[in-house]
């Protein structure tokens, strides 16, 4: 990774306060086309804050997001997506009732008119699942199994191609490997390089330096709200990035 | 992405989904079955069939409506009074001498905005739970249709008026006899599910409204803007209550102040047997109807057989609790945990 590939995301001087608590102060990110940052923290350190500002769910009380050079003002999670930025949240944020298609299309399903009638298109859903899919090389047994009856890495995985399907550019990760077996989590860190490999910029918010040292290709860690650290991560050290983790260089 | 995801999966595990989908069906035939048994000559007699219709007519609806409900995780408890407040209205309208197309437009529209009213309770007065607005609803409106009508039945509608709840559609030209007429009540059955069957299954709305029971937070995330879908819900959910009071107008001919009591509770209780879960998400329009049908059945068999009315309470009561079982027990097999 060289810093030649084009910028995708930059966050300049973010602040947030919630009354007299400052979460966030001054905080700056970038994220290159097909580049991995990794961001380190411990708990309240204010990386959740940071990648909620960055999808559009709160509002900066100081600062400026630029998406691809121009600045932008998210009011919402729609207006972050619109961008091409997706957020893979913590918690999955899948409907496990309702089939993987269904899910990795919620809310942007393709329709066709029958006269004045929007009617959803199962077909249109089902291949579009399957290619896309397929080009992630997630395997599961069809895209009309039901969320719940995957295994915790197979949602991951299917929560990742969601946030990848409608040619998203910037993909935000919260802890994508906290929740899973330790033979998936091999198998999902695989596919965050595949999305590298697309030119997705990634950024994996996690505490697990294994899922940092195999993915990323740069680190940067919050401490108390600021900008602490940062490095390629050729140029660190696990022991010193956990050393960030508790303020210390 | 699991090995041991690819091996061959038994007999059993097939046919899960196939019990899961048509598995209140089977009860439903094996009930007709019994019935048949018991009372070779009346149960299934064209005047008994049609019976059986014509009573669970506005049921049905009320069903259906809180079916939708219970697919957010949510309850609607008022339906048995909106549709009592729309019978209500719609009397008072009649008696006036309104034409009777007016008459019969008014309860849907006046169902429809006690449903919005639930709605915009729940929504914007942010209600810890739908019970709670409901409940209070459930007491509002059936008190508001005691007070316009000063509790008193109000009777006699024309017949433009009682087509929908009496209407007969003559099948003499099928060669028929006179009296083996279709109610028109189980036309509008068939209609109503059907659309209502489509816009769950095949609709946009439909699709977030099942995605708001799984997982409301996955629906908010993918932009779904669920308090807008949850007022459509109870809106409709209002809407076929005041379906039901048109039909009822229909068949007693009557508007009175015990219309619908209780009933939000057979409602309930016919989404649960046909296997609308209260965890919200599942469920199918299918199954509400043959839950709806069961009750009907176990009641009109346990009439011809002369049982008393008490036995029918701890039957249908017990078949609740026997349903949800099966349901639980389901889960277990059907889902990973």
């Amino acid at each position: 990774m060289t810093s030649t590939n084009k910028l995708l995301l930059e966050a300049k001087g973010i602040t947030k306060y919630f009354g007299t608590i400052t979460a966030l102060e001054n905080v700056n990110l970038k994220v290159h086309e097909g580049e991995c940052l990794g961001v380190v923290g411990d708990n309240g350190a204010g990386k959740s804050t940071l990648m909620k500002v960055l999808s559009g769910l709160y509002k900066p009380s100081a600062g400026a997001l630029f998406f691809e050079g121009k600045e932008h003002v998210l009011d919402s999670p729609k207006d972050s997506q619109n961008l091409g930025l997706e957020m893979v949240y913590q918690d999955l944020a899948l409907a496990g009732n309702l089939p993987i298609g269904e899910n990795i299309f919620l809310g942007r399903e393709p329709t066709k008119n029958i006269g004045f009638l929007k009617f959803l298109d199962f077909k249109k859903i089902q291949e579009m699942t399957s290619a896309h899919l397929e080009k992630l090389k997630i395997n599961v047994k069809s895209a009309e199994q039901k969320v719940e009856e995957l295994s915790g890495g197979q949602r991951q995985a299917v929560a990742i191609a969601r946030s990848t399907a409608f040619n998203a550019k910037v993909v935000i990760m919260d802890e994508p490997t906290a929740a899973l077996a330790i033979k998936e989590v091999g198998k999902v860190l695989d596919l965050i390089n595949k999305l590298k490999n697309t030119g997705v910029g990634v950024i994996v918010i996690s505490h697990r330096m294994d899922d940092i040292f195999t993915v990323c290709d740069r680190v940067m860690a919050l401490f108390q709200g600021t900008n602490f650290a940062e490095s390629q991560l050729d140029k660190t050290s696990r022991d010193e990035v956990i050393g960030w983790i508790m303020g210390k260089k | 992405m699991d090995d041991k995801e690819k091996k061959q999966d038994s007999l059993y595990v097939k046919l899960i989904p196939y019990f899961e989908k048509y598995g209140i069906l089977l009860l439903l035939v094996i009930m007709i079955l019994v019935m048949h048994i018991l009372q070779p000559d009346v149960f299934l007699s064209w005047r008994n069939v049609t019976n059986v219709f014509k009573q669970i007519s506005w049921q049905s609806m009320l069903a259906l409506g809180v079916f939708m409900v219970i697919v957010t995780a949510g309850i609607d408890l008022s339906v048995g009074s909106i549709m009592m407040l729309s019978l209500m209205i719609l009397a008072i309208v009649a008696k006036a001498g309104a034409p009777w197309f007016i008459v019969v437009l008014v309860p849907l529209f006046a169902g429809f905005l006690c449903g919005l009213i639930n709605g915009l309770g729940i929504t914007l007065l942010r209600m810890p739970h739908p019970f709670i607005m409901t409940l209070g609803t459930l007491y509002i409106f059936r008190g508001t249709g005691n007070l316009i009508s000063g509790g008193t039945p109000i009777s006699g509608f024309t017949d433009e008026v009682r087509y929908l709840g009496h209407g007969r559609i003559d099948l003499t030209w099928l060669g028929l006899e006179k009296s083996q007429y279709l109610p028109v009540s189980l036309v509008l059955i068939a209609v109503v599910y059907f659309v209502f069957w489509v816009f769950l299954n095949h609709s946009r709305t439909g699709k977030w409204i099942y995605a708001i029971g799984g997982n409301p937070s996955a629906a908010r995330a993918s932009g779904i803007n669920v308090n807008k879908i949850l007022i459509i819900v109870y809106s409709l959910c209002g809407f076929l209550s005041g379906i039901g009071a048109l039909i009822l107008a229909g068949r007693t001919d009557s508007g009175y102040p015990n219309a619908g009591l209780q009933s939000e509770l057979d409602a309930i209780a016919a989404c649960i047997i046909g296997g609308a879960s209260f965890f919200g998400g599942r469920g199918t329009v299918l199954g509400v109807f043959a839950g709806v049908m069961i009750m009907g059945i176990l009641r009109n068999g346990l009439n011809l057989m002369d049982v008393s009315s008490f036995w029918q309470q701890v039957l249908i009561g017990s078949i609740i609790v026997l349903a949800v079982y099966v349901d639980v027990l389901r889960r277990d097999f059907g889902t990973r945990k």
